[in-house]
């Protein structure tokens, strides 16, 4: 019993779990205090986003096995939806921070259905087929948001697709990161929790045997579409409400920036994290947002050194050697060889 | 020459073979002009067969006989051209792969498909996935029944495990298994679908006799407590001969004996193909 409950608290997911904890505690608990850096204050909202995105987009890759080129869209629909109904909404509701969780959950939602229509079709398609249709899709949704023109005159409210959202000049864009983060560190919370909650229940073994071996999946009685479509409008509905986090975080949101090029990003912080892995997508998310804005200094060398950093540490993680040691490193490993040392040392005496 | 049975109270074609303790239950499967093209190609042709509620069926043939076909016809793999199927006195036609597996067929494969990746008792888990009852929200939340829902599938998935004495490598990898144990696997994935009739391809291939005397063994205590019908192909006579109770052979894609193991050994016709593929063997 007592040995069941230890296991637990030091189980592969619990451990994450502390890992994100202490990572929040130690970066909130500076900039609560005025001690974080004005550069480092601006990414902690940003990097929470992409560690969203990429746990998300990490079910799909990862565990249902599906390549999926367009994830960057739905963050956009979220992001445009929420800010958009949150403006409209704040004759009923005034406080922009009581809007901001329903704007979240109208956001994920929006993106869900966009990632429902789009699955519908897509998801009968297999391999490097549904990769370019989910491309395709991305940028078809990227400009029919640069298309949109609305007008809502009683909110005094106008948007331009081509030009932009201006969350400033609507009162929605919470400047103070302090405020905010609460905020994404509840997103983020209940995103590790839900993926790593699927992956240990019904839904997720028949997602992983859908990944594994479709033709076996289906001699089982799996219904290979419904579980492809749930992955794929689960992971829409949190990269939408990651959306709303990020537009209300900054000043300006354009939907040209939501790109294949950003879907490539979340993407590449998958593969470097580790497929089906959670907490490997979000170190990656943290190290890979970090390290443009570390190599600042550097300017006009700064995306060479970046790529050159990526393809090292691509290489570095084909590497069995590098697999071995960071297996090493974990900390069941470290605790097993504390014990074994313990032992040696009294068999010594 | 359609054969259009879709109720339930079909009269047995004369030659049909059911064993005696089946005789006054319905058949599990029953199949009739069952027939698939590929393009030019005729990979089975005029199928027809009846099983018994617990019976352990045969299904021989030299290779390429179509005997894997016609499993693929059986679960909907493949669509039939010709021909229809009942199972358990319902029509599968139409349905999906899926859905023939939850009307009550499952199956091994020759070419073994597990799902590598996963443990070996996840393995089975996913198998029950249609009696675990866990809908979407609990599988989020790990709410709302979860924890008894998961409790009662660890339960009966190491009785499964234990069934075959597997229990102690229920935290393995599935692909690490040796062969055997795989293949064993791979069985009571399909039992814990809860079938009605389960169809192995080829269980035996690559065992050695002690193995496959253990398999003998296992094949009949399935059939004894899971009170199924099996339907089994398989390239070793010793183990055909054994457990069958009803054999088929298939040569180029039609059946050219139907009996007892006995009637199939003396059999002048299945003699012939298989001496003949012989003969083409040595060219
Ligand atoms: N999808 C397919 N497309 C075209 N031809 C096929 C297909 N599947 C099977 N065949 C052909 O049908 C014939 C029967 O193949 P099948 O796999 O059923 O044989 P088998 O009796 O299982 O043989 P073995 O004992 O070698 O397993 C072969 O000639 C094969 O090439
Ligand atoms: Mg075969």
């Amino acid at each position: 019993m007592k040995n069941n409950v230890l296991k637990k608290l030091f189980s592969k997911n619990s451990i994450t779990i502390y890992i994100v904890v202490a990572i929040y505690a130690i970066f909130s608990s500076l900039l609560y205090t005025d001690n974080l850096s004005r550069q480092l204050t601006n990414m902690l909202i940003s990097v929470s986003c992409y560690i969203v995105l990429a746990v998300s987009l990490n079910l799909v890759v990862g565990f249902l096995g599906e390549l999926s080129l367009g994830h960057a869209c739905f963050m956009s629909v979220g992001l445009f939806t929420g800010c958009i109904s949150s403006v409209l909404m704040s004759n009923v509701i005034p406080s922009v921070y009581i809007r901001l969780p329903i704007a979240m959950i109208l956001g994920g939602l929006a993106a869900a259905a966009v990632g429902f229509v789009i699955g519908l079709p897509a998801l009968r398609l297999k391999g490097d087929y549904l990769a370019i249709v989910t491309l395709a899709c991305g940028e078809i949704v990227k400009n029919a948001i640069t298309n949109i023109n609305m007008t809502v005159e009683s909110a005094d409210f106008e948007f331009n697709g081509a030009i932009g959202l201006n969350t400033n000049k609507y009162g929605i864009y919470i400047k103070d990161v302090g405020e905010l983060l609460p905020y994404a560190i509840v997103l983020v919370f209940v995103t590790i929790i839900v993926m790593m909650n699927i992956s240990k229940s019904k839904a997720g073994r028949c997602i992983m045997a859908i990944r594994d071996n479709r033709i076996a999946a289906e001699s089982i009685g799996i219904n290979v579409t419904y579980y492809k479509l749930i992955v794929f409008v689960l992971a829409a509905f949190f990269a939408g409400m990651a959306g709303v986090l990020y537009g209300h975080g900054n000043s300006f949101a354009a939907a040209s920036k939501f790109d294949y090029n950003m879907s490539i990003e979340i993407l590449v912080i998958v593969v470097l994290g580790g497929m089906g892995s959670v907490r490997g997508s979000i170190i990656a998310a943290i190290i890979l947002r970090a390290l443009p804005e570390m190599l600042r200094e550097f300017s006009d060398y700064r995306m060479l050194l970046y790529s050159v950093l990526l393809i090292v540490i691509m290489i570095l993680n084909a590497n069995p050697k590098f697999a071995d040691l960071k297996g090493n490193l974990s900390i069941p490993k470290i605790i097993s060889r504390l014990k074994n040392k313990d032992k040696t040392v009294k068999e010594a005496k | 020459m359609e054969n259009n049975n879709s109720s339930k109270l079909v009269p047995y074609p004369s030659n049909a073979l059911v064993t005696e303790r089946d005789l006054h239950k319905p058949p599990v499967l029953e199949v009739n002009h069952l027939g698939i093209d590929f393009g030019g190609l005729t990979a089975v042709d005029d199928f027809s067969i009846i099983i018994g509620r617990t019976e352990i069926a045969g299904l021989i043939g030299p290779n390429g006989a179509g005997k894997t076909t016609v499993f693929n016809l059986l679960t909907n793999v493949y669509k039939p051209t010709r021909g229809n199927i009942l199972l358990n006195g319902y029509s599968t036609s139409g349905k999906t792969t899926a859905q023939v597996n939850r009307m009550g067929i499952a199956r091994t494969f020759q070419n073994i498909r597990l799902f590598s990746k996963m443990s070996v008792i996840d393995n089975v888990k996913v198998g029950m996935h249609m009696s675990v009852k866990e809908n979407f929200l609990s599988s989020l939340s790990h709410g709302f029944g979860y924890s008894k829902a998961e409790k009662i599938a660890n339960e009966r998935a190491l009785e499964l495990l234990d069934f075959f004495s597997m229990a102690d490598l229920a935290k393995a990898q599935a692909g690490s298994l040796p062969y055997g144990a795989q293949r064993r696997l791979e069985i009571i994935r399909a039992l814990a679908t809860n079938p009605s009739i389960v169809l192995l391809d080829e269980p035996a291939a690559g065992m050695n006799p002690s193995e496959t005397a253990e398999l003998m063994e296992n094949i009949r205590r399935i059939r004894d407590t899971f009170n199924i019908a099996i339907m089994l192909i398989e390239h070793d006579m010793s183990l055909v001969m054994g457990i069958c109770e009803g054999i088929c052979v298939l040569n180029y894609g039609k059946i050219i004996a139907k009996g007892s193991p006995d009637e199939i050994k003396k059999n002048p016709t299945v003699i012939e193909a298989y001496l003949g593929k012989k003969k083409e063997a040595q060219d």
